[in-house]
């Protein structure tokens, strides 16, 4: 078994999980596919939200496959860079934004 | 980044074409991790990969170049000596007048650097050839005095100006090609535009090439088209008809940046996974012969790096047969791949 739990070669293989379950795995790539075609969003911005949400879900492959993706559509690096800020404000506002349950049990249990 | 000298000069390893092509059959290739560019053109139905209607004949004027590029797969640069002779430009002009080619391109290094520059393109602009393209790094005319007026020369001639600008950004573009490209690139685009290049009425082409700067592939061609235009006209009132985006091929100095940035494996996963049968039908290779600077004839520019001379009784300008040569095989290898990725690649962007 190899001693890292993350393999920077496993994302060449990601197309594999097919092999174990031909329809599910089908259809996942289908609809990934079709998520980042041109539509209402260009497929530029569709690519800047990625790589936003890999940086929320921290996901190492993701992350390697967007900011390629982004280098390959001409996206700046400023605007990489304001991407993650977007999503990680958004996590940190996500965490702070339940302060208030803590303030308001706080208050309850308070005389 | 920009280097100091060629391969060449640093006497390196992969100056050697017969290195480059053994590295490009070892590795991923021998292990068959990957399929060599042979068996995946015949898997696919693309084999043998022939020659169709000749329409561009390509002439590498030398070496010479007044840049050192991180990507050059030619291995140019100013310490490059090898030049066309005007014994082998005369023995071209004599090809040029009975081609068959609707397209004559010139390229190098830097062509205008070639000291009978001037005159080749005269005696070649008479030969009534549709397209007469001149490969123009932009850089070269803002290098010294002698070279201030190419924008002019290239107007009396009609020459279609093909011009490198990597990025439309300073940065990316300075770190492949060298500090200061950028700024003197867009200087000649503005020369350029003002002897009425890209302006409405004259027929005066100036198109540019992009190619990524780094190791990936190019996206859409007419997106980043798109891009480029909005932000050279905005930023710098730059006008250019089209973009021609290229993908690097995995030789010469783009190989060693590959190697060194262990970007190697990746790259050519990523080339293979791209590969597209429909960019097979119409790689450069099928419509193009490249003459080199000492008149040896090659599939296409990538070929003539790597000394793969055409596969034909005729190998050389001076013996030159259009019908003997369009019988030949084109000689390929796993550099092949970098022309059949996505939408694929050439010298006029993408095929498919
Ligand atoms: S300008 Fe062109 S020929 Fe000259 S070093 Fe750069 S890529 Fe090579
Ligand atoms: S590298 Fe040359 S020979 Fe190979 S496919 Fe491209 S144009 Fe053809």
């Amino acid at each position: 078994m190899a001693k890292t739990y993350y393999n920077p070669d496993d994302l060449r293989k990601f197309g594999k999980i097919t092999e174990w379950s031909e329809e599910l795995g089908a259809k996942f790539f289908d609809y990934y596919e079709k998520v980042f075609e041109e539509g209402a969003l260009s497929a530029r911005e569709k690519s800047l939200i990625a790589l936003a949400v890999s940086h929320v879900v921290k996901c190492p492959y993701c992350i390697d496959a967007y900011t390629k993706d982004g280098l390959q559509k001409g996206i700046t690096k400023e605007e990489m860079m304001e991407a993650v800020h977007t999503g990680a404000a958004i996590e940190s506002g996500a965490t702070l934004v339940h302060g208030v349950q803590m303030m308001n049990k706080y208050d309850k249990l308070s005389m | 980044m920009a280097l100091l000298k060629s391969l060449s000069a640093r006497k390196d390893d992969l100056s050697k074409p017969e290195n480059q092509l053994t590295f490009l059959s070892n590795g991923v290739f021998k292990k068959g991790e990957l399929p060599l560019f042979k068996d995946k053109i015949a898997e696919t139905g693309n084999a043998p990969l022939k020659p169709k209607k000749l329409e561009i004949l390509q002439l590498n004027l030398g070496y010479m170049c007044n840049q050192v590029c991180s990507h050059c797969h030619v291995d140019a640069g100013p310490d490059r000596k090898e030049i066309m002779t005007k014994e082998t430009m005369e023995q071209c002009l004599e090809v040029i007048k009975t081609t068959k080619a609707h397209t004559l391109d010139l390229t190098g290094g830097a062509p205008e650097m070639n000291p009978n520059f001037r005159w080749f393109v005269e005696e070649a602009s008479k030969a009534g050839i549709k397209d007469f393209i001149v490969r123009s790094n932009l850089t070269i005319i803002l290098a010294n005095k002698k070279y201030h007026d190419l924008p002019e020369f290239f107007k009396k001639y009609k020459v279609h100006v093909v011009s490198s600008l990597p990025f439309y950004k300073r940065e990316k573009t300075d770190k492949q090609r060298g500090n200061g490209v950028f700024d003197k690139s867009i200087k000649a685009l503005q020369m350029l535009n003002a002897a009425g290049y890209a302006q409405p009425g004259t027929n005066l082409k100036l198109d540019l090439v992009y190619n990524p700067a780094g190791a990936f592939l190019p996206t859409n061609q007419e997106a980043l088209q798109k891009d480029f235009k909005k932000a050279l006209k905005e930023d710098f009132n730059i006008d250019f008809d089209n973009l021609f985006a290229i993908t690097n091929l995995p030789i010469s100095r783009f190989l060693e940046y590959l190697i060194a940035s262990e970007n190697y494996e990746d790259y050519m996963y990523a080339l293979v996974e791209a590969y597209n049968p429909a960019a097979v039908e119409s790689v450069m290779c099928t419509n193009t012969i490249s003459v080199s600077w000492d008149g040896w004839l090659y599939d296409c520019d990538f070929n003539q790096m790597l000394a793969l001379k055409v596969d034909s009784k005729v190998q050389h300008i001076s013996e030159y047969n259009e019908d003997l040569l369009s019988n030949r095989e084109i000689r390929i290898s796993q550099h092949c791949y970098g022309c059949t990725a996505g939408a694929g690649s050439s010298c006029q962007g993408t095929v498919a």
